[in-house]
């Protein structure tokens, strides 16, 4: 099961994982990558969206994706 | 019109905890994007990374604050300058261009400062390793020897034969003064009659001419009042000295010992907090001159501090290499100058600027250094926003040790660079190569690749 559906997020980029209690906080890049996440999109569709959003190179990007993907797992929330 | 971009970030919120990392730790950061006016970028492009650099103005200007702060208290004040903390030449120079004598403490030292054209008797001779022909020159060129062992006081009476002169010296003391670890390997100890001894011997002897008194309680002294108990035992010590056997002394050497606005990685405040402005050490230490020295009687004070005349004038350049995500959650950077470089990471927690301003929160990283060695890391737990590839960090106060204490090991020793104080820009120790490395070993030809 996708733990990320469990996540509640707000616009503002409030976290909070009712499994566990525990609450994080997210930047706007961030919650662009954990909706896209939560709605079992590609990383090539949540990349394409962040360099259409923001003033990003693509390689940067999928980059720095993939560091975020990493740090969710090291809070076990992947 | 698209927004600016940060890199995605997220943190865990955790409540009711204690902020060990001092006020708004997510924003506050610093940035650094010139030295002495001198842009970042303009001084890699130029010199490359890692670089050291040096600040001739900062050096110029520590030096002559520390001066003040003891020549407006006492009447004879000389400054020597403790080569092992920092001896590339140009960094020795300006020591000297500003008064200082040399304080050297090996065979290697000593023909630095008198290849540098430092003559002999403007030479402190300290330490407990002075081979006999070094020990036999600084005699003969009337160095300030200071003894540091019973041998090596038979060796100068001995050299003194040889010279057919007396040889003037003074003696390296040690003593109880509140410090821990009680500096006790180096010279005599004070306190058990060892040094009275030595005196006695020389006396005996009657070919060595005892004009001063030397000590050196040990290392980033937080406490001056330490000082001020080891100026009131010397001065005692000088009047028995000048009372039985009838040698004066001339001078009274305090070493040095003094701190730098480092952080130590034991200290749990910033150094603003622990450590006390030079200004009061020089307030202590001349107020127990005057307080044991007799009325008119006003011996040279030579003081030896190194690192609280350097350090803050050194910075190290770096650049991120490439960061990743560590299992606990940290940001891990490396960048690429290490410990090789940077010999007082392993009790230092450095300060760390950003060449630039990034965007986003603050997360907890680690900074290591280019080796292919788990124990090289420069930081093992800071604050800092999202590091692009290629972003600089500079690395400060380097100043004092590292360019001595450095490794030429895996990497080679990158340029170091003094901004003198009109702004010009000179290299005063180029980047290695492998000629550097290669140069002293020898391959017997049995051995060579066929």
């Amino acid at each position: 099961m996708n733990r990320l559906t469990q996540l509640a997020l707000s616009d503002e980029g409030f976290v909070f994982d009712p499994l566990t209690g525990e609450s994080f906080t997210v930047n706007p890049t961030g919650l662009t990558i954990l909706r896209g996440l939560k709605a079992d999109r590609s990383l090539e569709s949540i990349g394409r969206e962040i360099s259409d959003q923001f003033e990003a190179l693509p390689e940067e990007t999928e980059r720095d994706i993939t560091d975020f993907i990493h740090h969710l797992r090291t809070y076990h929330l992947l | 019109m698209k927004k600016s971009y940060e890199k995605p970030i997220i943190l865990k919120l955790q409540t009711g905890f204690m902020n060990k990392y001092g006020s708004t730790p997510y924003y506050s950061r610093k940035t650094r994007s010139e030295i002495d006016g001198v842009p970042i970028d303009t001084l890699v492009t130029k010199f490359g990374s890692p670089l050291m650099v040096f600040s001739e103005s900062s050096i110029r200007r520590t030096y002559n604050e520390v001066f003040r702060a003891f020549s407006t208290r006492y009447p004879s004040v000389t400054f020597g300058w403790s080569y092992k903390t920092n001896y590339l030449k140009a960094i020795c120079s300006i020591f000297h261009q500003e008064g200082a004598l040399a304080e050297v403490v090996s065979e290697m030292e000593y023909e630095k400062a008198r290849k540098l054209g430092i003559p002999g008797k403007n030479i402190i001779f300290n330490g407990p390793h002075k081979p006999f022909e070094i020990l036999k020159r600084a005699a003969s060129e009337n160095s300030m020897i200071h003894i540091d062992h019973f041998d090596e006081l038979m060796e100068l009476e001995q050299i003194s034969q040889q010279l057919h002169k007396p040889v003037k010296v003074g003696l390296r003391l040690n003593m109880e003064t509140g410090i821990h670890p009680q500096w006790s390997r180096f010279g005599f100890n004070l306190d058990t009659g060892q040094a009275l001894d030595a005196v006695k011997r020389m006396k005996h002897g009657g070919k060595l001419i005892l004009n001063g008194l030397h000590c050196h309680l040990g290392t980033f002294i937080l406490d001056p009042q330490a000082y001020a108990e080891a100026i009131k035992k010397m001065v005692a010590f000088a009047y028995e000295i000048e009372t039985h056997f009838g040698f004066k002394m001339e001078y009274l050497d305090i070493g040095g010992g003094f701190p730098s606005q480092n952080k130590l990685k034991s200290s749990y405040l910033p150094p603003e907090l622990t450590i006390l402005p030079l200004d009061e050490y020089a307030a202590k230490i001349t107020n127990a001159l005057y307080e044991n020295l007799r009325p008119g009687d006003y011996p040279r004070l030579i003081i030896e501090t190194g690192r609280a005349l350097v350090d803050e004038s050194g910075y190290m350049i770096t650049t991120v290499i490439t960061s990743k995500r560590l299992p606990d959650g940290r940001k891990a950077y490396v960048v690429d100058g290490g410990i090789n470089l940077l010999f007082t990471s392993f009790w230092y927690k450095f300060n760390l600027e950003i060449d630039r301003e990034v965007p986003g929160v603050n997360e907890p990283a680690v900074v290591y250094g280019p080796l292919c060695m788990n124990i090289d890391a420069i930081d093992e737990g800071t604050l800092l926003p999202s590091l692009p590839r290629g972003a600089r960090l500079i690395v400060s106060p380097i100043g004092a040790y590292n360019v001595t204490q450095w490794m030429q090991f895996i990497e080679y020793r990158p340029n170091v660079v003094l901004i003198g104080q009109q702004g010009e820009l000179d290299i005063i120790r180029e980047r290695e190569d492998l000629t550097d490395i290669d140069r002293r070993e020898k391959l017997p030809p049995r051995l060579a690749y066929k």
